[in-house]
């Protein structure tokens, strides 16, 4: 009799197994338009111009070893990170009260702010803290959360489906009634899935009333650089959250802007009110790295800090992020202006209003079945596409295919 | 200075947005009632070496390899596998959730054995974890969550300090099993056998491999066996940690020996390894996680759980480490470097015990010093009390962990004798 007899078999992660079905698809018009990574217009994966450059200057530096990091991260890697995400004349900073802890990609920033906002953040059980995430969100945030232990993770109304947009009225409504102390996931820019961010405006709304009801900001900062091209836009939110005085959280990725994906290279950049506070939270959050990974992987995390440390080496980055956004810029302009003239019913502004990676087109379940049964095009089922996925080969393919979609299903 | 913060930002934001009244910003954190965390006492060490002035200081506290020059080794084998790399220019995409399937395969056929029937009959699943933590903490939370028992851990004592807190926090009871002999300075096998006679059906018992960290103490073949049956006859579940496979002896069949041996007496054990130590390669997180199975139905079920798990913990993990580790274990030529590396290391530390033991001797010292020949591994236990620790750290600037616990990786043949002249010292 085994321990393990009653184990059922998990239903695999939705978005992993899109790329495998993709990947059996026999279909040579088959289009990938799932996983979130870039690719270039031949398809294919991107490894930064910068990174190659790097890479070889730390494989071919001998004085370089492999001794572990301190368990809060590569101190010159967190600190380049936060200076990115808050800039690097933030007051915060100059204040001493930034600090930050070096993480397994954007999920595991995720995961140690929320491992601690469970244990500390306002009192020392916080288990039945409502966690508000967007509706619809990324779909690990609630796992995150969950698995640390909140057991009241709710949605905030985001995305209108009817109007293809922001549902702001709706989101201020939760914002007002939420229980003071609530958690809110807010994501920095280029929503995923929706691709749909708060103007800057909006964001000064969001703000106002989350001071007053003392609602927690936990930024999810995954795409800076990549949605407008430009690092300091793609910040602007979170540095208004910061000028207004609040504590916060900012889980960075560095997978997408530095297409660093598999060597998890993340950065929880931590505002505190003062730099004892800061101190007593990263002592805190030392204790829970320690129990879940000890200390963090070397490699990505040198890559990002040699390259933020060296102004040629920046500026050049600066510059392949920038190339990777305006090609999405091109896809996204290119898509909506097919669509237009093949005169497929709808409208289609959401396409060019929404940025970064994704594109919450709008297609309903039934038609997503279609695109990928009949068309051999692969997207969530939520409606959701990697404009990284369309190509100057393949644009036209997709976007009959959307048009003999929505005038065949309904 | 905190107050001055506080009314600076208080101004600042007072200009900025007039709607929001001074009362209403918290002049107060979210943090006020946050905790001090205290420091790792590992670490402390470490600081308390590295202010340390006396050009003669010993840092025996972290657990990382030195070469005889006390440096840090890379080895050559991984630098060539990293040369291979750099060649291919692979791309950066994400792993799967598991990992790199090239590297899980060579990593349970490395602890298993190439033969394995374990492997034949693909009854087992593997995934990559950063490093040896990382592989604790997903079979603590996947023993949490699916383990059909009440599940209490029992851990050998004493046990690498983060065994502890890790389970515990995955909501799991600890418990002890008594393990080390302070009198001897070795295994006290009957009180072990006592011990896991009484230890509750279906409860998990955690063993250390080989080179039990920290104190350096293994079971014999023989003692092995006779506890492999009675673990058996309790009916518990057998986890494995084995961070030091080839570190121990410089074997590494010899080092995996007994989690061989269970396997082949019918335990289903779960398996924790590192490759921080015996491929060097500490920074970079390299390790997996093994479940060994009834059947290959079960271990795919069990899979597809494993990555529930990591998911919201990790998404996937890193790449650089487990794609050397990979490289080196699939390529002949590299393999047989490697495991002649391995050897090189453990043969070093070997060494250091004996010379030392002889150094001791010479300095006229009539304590029984065999436990540090006899131990094995990174760590030995010596017996040292706390109050001659003191000593040792503030007359002679040499420094360990409280318990006595010294990494002979620190010790070189240029400071075996100061470091004997100083136990000596504090110890006659």
């Amino acid at each position: 009799m085994s321990i393990f007899g009653e184990v059922p078999l998990a239903a695999p992660v939705a978005v992993f197994k899109l790329t495998a079905d993709f990947r059996e698809d026999q279909s040579p018009n088959k289009v990938n338009l799932g996983v979130g990574a870039y690719r270039t217009d031949e398809c294919q994966p991107w490894v930064l111009p910068v990174v190659k450059k790097v890479e070889k200057i730390i494989v071919e530096d001998h004085s370089l070893n492999h001794e572990y990091l301190p368990i809060l991260g590569l101190p010159e890697f967190r600190s380049s990170a936060s200076k990115i995400a808050l800039g690097a004349d933030s007051p915060a900073i100059s204040e001493n009260r930034v600090g930050a802890v070096q993480c397994l990609g954007g999920t595991g920033a995720l995961k140690i702010g929320a491992e601690f906002l469970r244990r500390w953040y306002n009192g020392i059980d916080n288990t039945k803290t409502p966690v508000y995430v967007s509706a619809p969100t990324w779909e690990n945030h609630n796992a995150v959360f969950s698995n640390a232990g909140f057991e009241d993770i709710r949605p905030y109304k985001y995305w209108d489906g009817e109007k293809r947009g922001l549902d702001l009225a709706g989101l201020l409504d939760d914002l007002e009634s939420a229980p003071e102390h609530s958690i809110f996931v807010l994501h920095a820019c280029a929503h995923n899935p929706t691709g749909t961010d708060p103007t800057q405006d909006q964001w000064k709304q969001i703000a106002d009333i989350m001071k007053r009801k003392n609602l927690f900001a936990f930024f999810d900062s995954a795409y800076q650089g990549f949605a407008s091209g430009n690092l300091d836009q793609d910040a602007w939110a979170i540095r208004y959250f910061v000028s207004h005085g609040f504590e916060l959280f900012c889980a960075q990725s560095f997978s997408k802007n530095f297409g660093l994906y598999n060597e998890r290279v993340g950065n929880l950049t931590v505002v505190a009110k003062d730099q004892d506070k800061l101190n007593h939270v990263l002592s805190q959050m030392e204790k829970i790295v320690r129990i879940t990974w000890s200390n963090p992987p070397s490699q990505g995390a040198r890559l990002v800090a040699i390259t933020l440390n060296s102004p040629e080496l920046f500026a050049e980055w600066k510059d392949n992020v920038k190339t990777m956004a305006d090609r999405v810029l091109l896809m996204r302009a290119q898509l909506k202006e097919k669509l237009k003239s093949l005169g497929t019913p709808g409208t289609w502004e959401h396409i060019t209003e929404q940025i970064g990676m994704f594109s919450f087109t709008g297609l309903n379940p039934k038609q997503v079945e279609y695109m990928i049964k009949e068309k051999h095009i692969f997207l969530m089922a939520s409606g959701r596409i990697n404009m990284c996925g369309l190509t100057s080969k393949n644009i036209d393919y997709v976007a009959e295919s959307i048009h003999e979609t929505v005038t065949r299903i309904q | 200075m905190a107050m001055l913060t506080s009314s600076k930002i208080l101004t600042s934001l007072g200009a900025q947005a007039p709607a929001l009244g001074a009362l209403q910003l918290r002049a107060s954190s979210w943090w006020s009632e946050v905790q001090m965390g205290p420091p790792d006492p590992i670490l402390g060490v470490t600081e308390a070496f590295k202010r340390d002035t006396n050009p003669k200081k010993m840092n025996l506290g972290v657990g990382a390899y030195r070469d005889d020059q006390g440096k840090p080794y890379v080895l050559s084998c991984v630098r060539k596998a990293e040369a291979q790399i750099a060649a291919k220019k692979m791309d950066k995409e994400y792993l799967p959730i598991g990992g790199l399937a090239d590297f899980s395969k060579a990593c349970a056929q490395l602890a298993l054995g190439h033969d394995n029937e374990v492997l034949k009959s693909g009854r087992s699943i593997t995934v990559q974890t950063i490093s040896g933590t990382g592989s604790l903490r997903v079979g603590a939370n996947f023993l949490s969550r699916f383990h059909n028992a009440a599940l209490d851990v029992y851990l050998p004592k004493p046990s690498w300090g983060n065994h502890t807190p890790i389970f515990r926090d995955a909501g799991i009871q600890l418990k002890a099993y008594t393990y080390y002999d302070p009198k001897t300075c070795g295994f006290d096998f009957k009180g072990a056998l006592d011990d896991i006679s009484k230890i509750p059906d279906k409860s998990l018992i955690l063993l250390h491999a080989c080179a039990h960290n920290p104190t350096g103490v293994d079971p014999k073949p023989e003692q092995w066996k006779e506890m492999a049956a009675l673990i058996k006859k309790r009916n518990l579940l057998v986890f494995f940690d084995m961070a030091y496979q080839g570190f121990a002896s410089g074997d590494i069949d010899r080092d995996a020996w007994s989690v061989r041996y269970f396997i082949e007496q019918g335990h289903n054990i779960i398996l924790s390894q590192s490759f921080a130590k015996n491929m060097g390669l500490y920074g970079e997180r390299v390790g997996g996680f093994t479940v060994v199975c009834k059947d290959a139905e079960e271990a795919k079920r069990v899979e597809s759980q494993l990555k529930i798990l990591i998911r919201p913990i990790y998404s996937n993990p890193p790449m650089n480490g487990a794609r050397i580790a990979s490289t080196i274990l699939n390529t002949p030529e590299l393999y047989k470097e490697w495991l002649e590396e391995v050897k090189g290391m453990a043969s070093r530390i070997i060494r250091m015990r004996e010379m030392l033991v002889s150094n001791l001797k010479n300095e006229g010292s009539t304590h029984n010093w065999q436990h540090v020949i006899d131990q094995i591994g990174m760590f030995c236990f010596t017996g040292l009390k706390p109050e001659q620790v003191e000593r040792l750290n503030k007359e002679f600037s040499i420094y360990m962990t409280k318990d006595g616990r010294i990494s002979v990786a620190g010790v070189t043949s240029g400071n075996v004798g100061y470091l004997a002249h100083s136990i000596h010292a504090v110890t006659k």
